[in-house]
């Protein structure tokens, strides 16, 4: 299956993109396997994208570590929010 | 929800606060006042000057998100209407950010709902703002 996940802010800059396809092998896959994928791969991340300040929304709805993904889904990963 | 009609925004141009009073006060002859909270850019944050700040939000959930706040601040005060406006892009010191304005029957009510909208807005409306000073730009990470 294929997720889409998106980027903002301070996290958008050092991923270097906006958003990404990521092909997804296991079943039932949640937000924390694609947080800790993309840890894997990006080391220097790694603390910030599996910590406890990242925001998470599923199809723009906030969404818990272990929100279960489907095909087709988009995750926005965000740092704390600053607006207002 | 009841229908929105431009009551919540998110958009780069400046709003005319003293037009959205108006059309506030329009929706109702029960509105006996009205609280508006206004942010504006500072030239000096935390220690250093300001030269602009960038506002950056997710399209499509900063205004859903505005909407749900909207939706649960007019139950949970019993306001009479609600406006939430928030800008984006390149803001300067003096420019306006967000506009926040509360119509209900009585003063109180008027008050608690404007302040709960401000803080809540603050802490789950996804919008970032990254500060330039004359030394480079940072992007905020907790709120101050």
């Amino acid at each position: 299956m294929k997720i889409t996940v998106r980027y903002f802010a301070l996290l958008r800059e050092r991923m270097g993109c906006d958003s990404e396809v990521l092909s997804l092998e296991d079943a039932g896959p949640t937000v924390g396997c694609v947080r800790g994928l993309l840890a894997d791969r990006v080391p220097a991340l790694g603390a910030f994208l599996r910590g406890g300040t990242l925001l998470v929304a599923v199809n723009r709805e906030y969404a818990a570590v272990d929100t279960v993904l489907r095909d087709g889904d988009e995750v926005a990963l965000f740092p704390p929010v600053t607006g207002g | 929800m009841e229908p929105l009609d431009g009551k919540v925004r998110v958009q780069r141009e400046p709003f005319d606060t003293g037009a959205e009073l108006e059309r506030l006060k329009a929706a109702s002859r029960r509105i006996g006042g009205v609280v508006l909270f206004v942010g504006v850019v500072r030239e000096f944050s935390q220690g250093h000057g300001v030269t602009k700040i960038l506002f950056e939000h997710f399209p499509g959930m900063a205004e859903a998100t505005l909407a749900e706040l909207r939706d649960t601040a007019l139950r949970r005060f019993g306001l009479i209407d609600l406006i939430l406006i928030h800008r984006v892009g390149e803001l300067a010191p003096g420019d306006d950010i967000v506009l926040i304005a509360a119509a209900a029957e009585h003063r109180a009510a008027a008050f608690e709902g404007c302040s709960w909208c401000i803080e809540e807005l603050k802490k789950v409306v996804p919008i970032w703002k990254k500060e330039h000073a004359p030394d480079g730009a940072v992007w905020l990470e907790t709120h101050p």
